[in-house]
């Protein structure tokens, strides 16, 4: 029988990789890769501010994520990714919040902000990874065609009626709101790393937007389990294992061409 | 024959860079009008005015009730990660059945390359998947962006031939923006030379012995040297009417 400790891991674990498998797939189509970093590395400020006031962490973290993924979209124009600015952006947070959590955050400890720790989650934290990941696939089905028709081309979105600007920004928000609870699991160094890989990994396997989302959830999926299970069994760290095997099954998907 | 699309007085800018002043423009049912001009004489933002994509700062865009428009972009910014099947770019924005899909693409000739990833294809059918995307649902307008930018010349000359037929089939108007002057001149039943204003208008014939393309364009091979002689000597301080706009 399975300890109840990593079947709740578990599921956490295949929350976050579902729903940041189909994210992690417009970040890379829409050359957003240093947003997402920018966004989960202020994130941390998050942390420390639901710390200090005593609010719900993942209120906390998805609210400031919120915050700030407003001014960054305004500084991200597309296919013009700002990356110098984001970059300083980025890593000013990362050390705004790391003070913030010296400061304010008694009990944090700097390992469990930067790579969470998906074995200690609760069933409370299970419930509101499922929660939000079903909420924002949901609400990304639902506005899908306008999504990928922003993707391919803005003045062919803008000519049939897409507002492109507000579909990034609702992306954005999306974003923010994953990031938000998947701080907690996968900590705030990997979440890019959740959202990049697996959606990289199954780019060789794609033939269409929609089958490539799918794919990506899958080998998060299988990253989200396979790291468990070398957690477990070798005593590797448990949110870097996860990582790791993503990475593994990317490398396995350039050495083939099959197509599915 | 009735009316389209009106613009009326539109001026658009860009910060404090005005691109369009003043431009008044009908579109009718099923003729194809051609605008021409040099680089960033404004040609790729009136027809974003046109779709309704990029609204004016004055002026207006009247449109017929329940018009139906395709649009065929200058270029994609799809990303190499971005996997996407002729079939599946038919689909955008919305889900179109197999019986359209055929249909439209019967028209412009690619129903072989269905399965076919779009980052794969030449320039030529690229374009014809663009086009057939735009037909989709049979639209009253057909606006083209630089259509055959990096096609050859054969390749141009077919492509133009394609729309001319798609024209006669489907009854649409056709607005395109293009570099092809002569080519493009024969096919078109309007053409509108843009450099920020419209300078002129008429048919092919007019507006080719008009004085203002002739200093936008020069003619024939020596287009190149008269249209960097148009850079220093062209004056734009005229409004005046030669009797040809219609």
């Amino acid at each position: 029988m399975v300890s109840e400790f990593i079947l709740r891991a578990a599921l956490a674990g295949i929350g976050v990789a579902l729903v940041t498998g189909v994210l992690g797939c417009f970040i890379i189509w829409r050359r957003m890769v240093y947003f997402g970093d920018a966004l989960s590395h202020a994130s941390i400020l998050g942390v420390a501010v639901s710390t200090a006031f005593g609010v719900s962490i993942y209120l906390g973290v998805a609210g400031v994520a919120g915050v700030i993924a407003l001014p960054l979209f305004a500084l991200t124009t597309r296919w013009q990714s700002m990356d110098t600015i984001l970059g300083v952006i980025a890593h000013s947070f990362l050390a705004i919040g790391l003070i913030a959590a010296s400061v304010w955050g008694t009990g944090l400890t700097l390992e469990g902000i930067l790579f969470g720790d998906v074995l200690a989650v609760t069933w409370t934290d299970v419930v509101v990874v499922w929660a939000a990941a079903l909420g924002v696939l949901g609400f990304v089905a639902v506005r899908w065609n306008n999504l990928i028709a922003a993707t391919v081309c803005d003045d062919l979105a803008a000519s049939v009626g897409v507002r492109t600007k507000v579909e990034q920004l609702l992306l954005s928000l999306c974003l923010a709101v994953v990031v938000g609870v998947a701080l907690k699991t996968v900590g705030a160094l990997l979440i890019t790393a959740f959202l990049i890989i697996p959606a990289a990994a199954a780019r060789s396997f794609a033939q269409t937007p929609e089958r490539m989302a799918v794919i990506a959830s899958f080998v998060g999926i299988i990253g989200a389990i396979g790291g468990l299970a070398a957690s477990y069994y070798l005593d590797w760290p448990a949110g870097p294992a996860m990582i790791a095997v993503s990475a593994g099954l990317f490398l396995v998907s350039r050495l083939g061409t099959v197509r599915i | 024959m009735p009316v389209l699309i009106t613009l009326q007085d539109v001026t658009v800018q860009y910060g404090a860079i005005p691109v369009l002043t003043g431009v008044n423009l009908k579109v009718a049912k099923g003729e194809i009008v051609t605008i021409v001009g040099p680089n960033g004489s404004g040609k790729s933002s009136l027809l974003r005015v046109l779709t309704g994509a990029l609204k004016p700062k004055k002026g207006s865009r009247l449109h017929a009730v329940g018009l139906k428009m395709g649009y065929v972009p200058q270029k994609l910014s799809l990303d190499p990660t971005f996997p996407i099947t002729v079939r599946r770019m038919l689909d955008i924005p919305k889900r179109i059945d197999h019986a359209e899909a055929a249909r439209v693409s019967d028209l412009t000739g690619i129903s072989q390359i269905w399965d076919s990833q779009i980052a794969n294809l030449s320039g030529g059918q690229l374009q014809r998947v663009m086009l057939a995307r735009a037909i989709v649902g049979a639209p009253d307008v057909l606006l083209l962006d630089e259509p055959t930018q990096g096609l050859d010349q054969p390749g141009a000359a077919a492509f133009y031939q394609l729309i001319a037929d798609l024209r006669d089939t489907m009854d649409c108007a056709v607005i395109m923006v293009s570099h092809d002057l002569h080519v493009v001149m024969s096919a078109s039943d309007r053409v509108i030379c843009l450099n920020g204003h419209i300078c002129c208008e008429g048919t092919p014939d007019v507006v080719s012995t008009a004085p203002e393309y002739r200093a936008l364009f020069g003619t024939g091979t020596k287009g190149a040297l008269a249209l960097y002689r148009h850079d220093h000597d062209h004056s734009h301080d005229h409004d005046h009417d030669h009797g040809h706009a219609h």
